[in-house]
């Protein structure tokens, strides 16, 4: 399971904390919604669960230890905007073989065409490259996937799509997911519990997610 | 006020070496907007959404073509024309505070668009009005557009788009990133200034918000019309009026009704099939979708491209709206 233990965080000693005493669990194999309205913390808090920052105090641990310093994170973080998540001088194959070779299954399933493999990432469409994103997330080795706003500039065929291989795969290998969304509807579609962000302090899970329909 | 038809927009692009080649991106996109109206146009990122308002105010790259009819207010949209009338009789409302100049206060910023729109010395009036108009405080004026972040930047972007006396506005992407009520306040402007008598296209990826405020939604895919169906359409139990196998899909497939997906992607601008653009993923398709592409005619209000539409018409596009999963807990901090 992926915790965080009362996280506090705020760039510099002189600026306002952005975190204050939060707490959450994704269990593996659960999907977790988190919502709240923008400039709360809920992408600084992925951060943290995915070791992109520290946190000021408190501490992010998996399975009752801390992330590892090297080698391949097994919190695996989307973003909103694939074309800031990948390297603009690669091609596409580049940028997937960095992490792994993704198994045929999974390029089809995600509806990628070979003919993408040797293009640059201007020359892809946002939901193209987005599907190349999370087929780099779903590595073997990835235990929990982070989704930022994953489908938010995506319409919504492409964001069924996405989400769908997405619940299978973790499902097929337990992997526990943390939706981050403005959307209310799509959270309540995707997740056992929805965790409300309030501006007021700190997010808590309930101990026990629901039961999956 | 606004009518499309038959554009097509291709770039000229270096392949290998000095041998040049021709991608036609859009291949025919159709649409009308009348005064009062929103038209909202939607489809998938790389459908052709965002170069239909570029082709509309006449900035697309120089090496672009486009061609077939575009007319504004029952006149041809030349070069020289479209020069003279955007920012002045057509306003964009851009994506993001990027396409602001990053020296310049939006106050200034607003004048200067407020002076090009014909209010001349009255110009720091109308700026203050608009601002008034979208609860932006005079301390506003002095922001530069990196200080303005989530909603207050679309009521700055909004308050420069309209200061003037635009009679079309063109709103590109306006919710991404949003919370909902600001969301709701963007598109309830945009419901404003239509019924103020003024045209808005409204482009975005986002079904939903096109069903909240627009009077006929144009949906491309792949650079085409496929279809063009009034809200009732979409919002009738059912929705068993919607024309098209894609329209159908795209609102099936929203979190709140099946969540379910058509497979496979869009095709790309270089490996066109040679008949309708959607029969590779279209479970309707029949050899005769294939063999040839299908124009855009009328049919029961609205337009489709599309042979089979005679037999969609009629059958439920989909549980529409469906029960959402009871499970969901949600619980405050």
């Amino acid at each position: 399971m992926l915790s965080a233990h009362r996280l506090w965080f705020r760039y510099t000693a002189n600026r306002p904390w952005i975190l204050r005493d939060c707490s959450l669990t994704v269990p593996a194999g659960a999907v977790i919604g988190l919502w709240g309205d923008s400039g709360l913390g809920k992408t600084t808090l992925a951060r943290l669960l995915a070791g992109y920052v520290k946190p000021s105090a408190g501490e992010v641990t998996l399975d009752g230890r801390a992330l590892p310093a090297r080698g391949f994170c097994p919190v695996q973080m989307v973003f909103q905007h694939p074309e800031l998540a990948v390297n603009p001088r690669w091609r596409i194959h580049a940028i997937l073989d960095e992490a792994y070779h993704p198994s045929q299954v999974l390029m089809e399933a995600l509806s990628i065409e070979p003919g993408w493999l040797d293009r640059w990432p201007h020359e892809l469409s946002g939901g193209e490259l987005q599907r190349i994103a999370v087929a780099r997330a779903l590595h073997p080795a990835t235990r929990f996937l982070l989704a930022d706003e994953m489908t938010s500039m995506l319409d919504a065929n492409t964001q069924a799509q996405l989400w769908q291989v997405v619940l299978s795969h973790a499902r097929r290998h337990n992997l526990g997911v943390l939706a981050i969304s403005h959307h209310q509807p799509l959270l309540e579609r995707l997740c056992d519990t929805v965790i409300h962000l309030s501006d007021t302090g700190a997010a808590t899970a309930p101990s026990q997610p629901g039961e999956r329909g | 006020m606004l009518s499309v038809r038959h554009l097509s927009i291709s770039f000229t692009m270096y392949d290998v070496g000095l041998r040049r080649k021709d991608l036609m991106v859009i291949s025919d996109l159709s649409l009308s907007i009348e005064a009062g109206e929103i038209a909202a146009v939607v489809g998938a990122s790389g459908s052709g959404k965002s170069l239909l308002a570029h082709a509309v105010l006449g900035i697309l790259p120089r090496n672009a073509t486009a061609r077939g009819e575009l007319m504004f207010k029952n006149e041809p949209l030349t070069p020289t024309r479209q020069a003279a009338l955007r920012g002045r009789e057509i306003a964009l409302i851009p994506q993001s505070v990027s396409f602001l100049d990053p020296l310049m206060r939006v106050g200034a910023q607003a004048r200067r668009a407020a002076q090009l729109g014909g209010h001349g010395s009255a110009a720091a009036e109308a700026q203050r009005r608009a601002f008034a108009r979208y609860g932006l405080a005079s301390a506003v004026e002095r922001l530069y557009p990196f200080q303005v972040s989530g909603g207050m930047a679309r009521r700055v972007l909004t308050a420069l788009a309209t200061v003037g006396r635009a009679d079309l506005i063109i709103a590109d992407e306006p919710t991404p990133g949003l919370h909902p009520a600001a969301v709701a306040e963007t598109l309830g402007h945009l419901r404003e200034l239509a019924d103020q008598g003024r045209a808005v296209m409204l482009i975005t990826h986002d079904l939903e918000a096109a069903l909240e405020v627009a009077d006929k939604i144009a949906v491309f895919y792949a650079g085409n019309t496929v279809e063009v169906a009034n809200r009732a359409d979409f919002t009738s139990r059912g929705a068993a009026g919607l024309r098209h196998p894609y329209t159908r899909a795209l609102l099936c497939a929203l979190p709140q009704n099946e969540f379910v997906a058509v497979p496979g992607a869009q095709p790309p601008a270089d490996a066109l099939p040679p008949g309708c653009l959607y029969a590779p993923r279209c479970q309707w398709a029949t050899a005769e979708c294939r063999a040839a592409r299908p124009t855009l005619r009328p049919l029961t209000n609205g337009y489709v491209r599309c042979v089979h539409a005679e037999v969609l018409v009629g059958r439920p596009a989909c549980n529409y709206p469906s029960t959402t999963r009871s499970h969901t807990q949600v619980s405050r901090c």
